[in-house]
């Protein structure tokens, strides 16, 4: 089959690579018909992850029809249109059974070898294949999914692949955002990026009942589409005071949740820590209000150096971060999908047959011509 | 504290009893074991089960795939703190010869490392029913080597 593979840093290429098969009874074997860019590949297509290898095919984010099973999935049949959720989690262990299926701890196929911690490995992760987790993507023609019973869910007929694709990453996360922010009716909610997961941040807030979402980004594209499907007031901070924006528009109190959601830091050239990235984790942190939420997504830069802790104490302010969603939100979110209060296909920007996944990746990385997501068919 | 399964795979019913009981015991001492003196008994390599003991031992007997290291590692079990589940530890037993084959494994820089992955899948083959396999990637493929 062909499938959209790394070479090298910031070197992708479509090639033909052996066709996935069932390993384990729980497996199904799925036909990808979409799958989408995601910021979490960054760092690896820059090279950032020393376990990817030349060859690992890429791709967290895809959707579906089941073409084989194994013996011992319940719930899917061939020919069912699933979703498949980025995390690879067995629906058994303690994290699983509380719903924290990013934390599983059965999914990573061989943690021992890769984790000194080796009771705190993560969930499995697809298109981190190999020593990186073992699970190839999406970006294929066709993908093996381990425990297809907890991570593969049935999209309903009403809902159409560019939207439904939406509901394996970026839909969930923004979910999470606003439920670890406790994002409560009548609240302020203030979210620093304008991707596709800042975006559906923003639309989960107002479902949750939120009086006011703003969102801070530069691109005035995405700002436009936060405010057109999402109801958030857009803030452009090339051209505003945000602090004092914000502090305006929540009536000198600051917003009550305050939500990163500026993805994965820039590759770094020079081998230092990224010193421009945390500035956004930090305006969030001066920002919120007195016992307010502030909640950081997304794969971090593992320390972050001046970060203003005291103001987290003098505030009573609550941290909380997230790097990859669960799983049970899937079918909630799919079924608002089916009742349009969930519209997702917007940030689909750029459709582009599997050969041009390379380019795609660069649209999307320099977030060129306006690219929130390209999404791929093979 | 704690003797609980040493050596041997089939704790027999009366054995298990004993087990049970012993569960009710409060922690075992703390870490063992000094990186520095290898005449120190090895580090008890510990991972909980979110199943209850009589699930995790089956008929009181050592889990496969642990039942395969008998004669080489002692094994303790307690039911978790909070309904958790079983902790379930192991570590190799200084002076035992390891079944064949497992041998390298077990005197390498880090004998816990057998134990450990050991462990792992029979927490897996408990939680999970099997014990997860990576894709095979076109490097693994024999025929796609050129
Ligand atoms: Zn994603
Ligand atoms: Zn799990």
């Amino acid at each position: 089959m062909r499938a959209l593979c790394w070479v090298a840093a910031d070197e992708l290429a479509v090639r033909e690579v052996p066709d996935p098969e069932l390993r384990n009874e729980r497996d199904v074997i799925v036909r990808v018909r979409r799958s989408a860019t995601c910021g979490g590949d960054l760092p690896l297509l820059a090279g950032r992850d020393p376990l990817l290898r030349t060859g690992d095919v890429l791709g967290a984010e895809f959707l579906g029809e089941v073409v084989e099973v194994g013996p011992g999935v319940r719930r899917h049949r061939t020919g069912d249109r699933v979703v498949v959720g980025t995390s690879v989690a067995c629906g058994g262990c303690w994290y699983c059974r509380q719903g924290l299926h990013s934390c599983c701890d059965n999914a990573h196929a061989d943690p021992a070898s890769v984790d000194p911690d080796w009771g705190r490995s993560d969930a499995g992760c697809f298109g981190r294949p190999r020593a990186a987790g073992g699970f190839a993507g999406g970006h294929a023609e066709y993908v093996r999914v381990p425990y297809a019973d907890v991570g593969a869910f049935r999209v309903p007929d009403a809902v159409d692949d560019d939207r439904a694709l939406f509901a394996a990453d970026a839909a969930p996360t923004g979910w999470l955002a606003a439920e670890l922010g406790a994002v409560r009716p009548g609240d302020v909610v203030a979210i620093w990026g304008a991707g596709a997961v800042g975006q559906l941040t923003a639309r989960a807030a107002v479902l949750r009942g939120a009086s006011r979402v703003l969102v801070v980004d530069r691109h005035e594209d995405r700002l436009r589409m936060a405010e057109r499907h999402s109801g958030a007031e857009p803030l452009d901070y090339r051209r505003t005071d945000v602090a004092a924006e914000l502090r305006d528009r929540s009536g000198g109190r600051g917003p009550d949740v305050c939500v990163v959601a500026v993805g994965a830091p820039p590759p770094d050239r020079f081998g230092g820590r990224s010193a421009d990235r945390p500035d956004a984790r930090r305006e969030a942190v001066h920002a919120c209000r007195k016992g307010g939420v502030v909640v950081v997504l997304g794969a971090a830069d593992g320390f972050v150096d001046a970060f203003p802790l005291g103001t987290v104490t003098d505030r009573r302010l609550t941290l909380r971060g997230a790097r990859r969603p669960d799983l049970r939100d899937v079918p909630m979110l799919l079924d608002r999908m089916a009742r349009d209060e969930l519209c997702t296909e917007h940030l689909a920007t750029h459709r582009l047959p599997l050969e041009h996944g390379p380019q795609g990746y660069e649209l999307f990385r320099d977030r060129a011509d306006g690219c929130v997501r390209a999404v791929f068919t093979p | 504290m704690g003797r609980l399964a040493r050596a041997g795979p089939a704790l027999g019913s009366a054995a298990l009893t004993g087990a049970v009981r012993l569960l009710l015991v409060p922690r075992w001492r703390g870490r063992t074991g000094a990186d520095s003196d290898p005449a120190a008994p090895a580090r008890w390599e510990v991972v909980t089960v979110d199943r209850p003991p009589e699930q995790v031992l089956p008929d009181g007997r050592w889990p496969e795939p642990l039942r395969r290291l008998d004669g080489a590692v002692e094994v303790r079990v307690r039911a978790a703190p909070g309904d958790r589940g079983t902790e379930l530890a192991a570590r190799p037993l200084a002076g035992a010869t390891p079944p064949a084959g497992l041998a390298a494994h077990l005197v390498g820089d880090d004998p816990g490392l057998l134990v450990r992955r050991t462990l792992r899948q029979v927490k897996q083959r408990v939680e999970a029913g099997e014990v997860l396999r990576a894709d095979r990637s076109a490097l693994d493929r024999p025929e796609v080597h050129g």
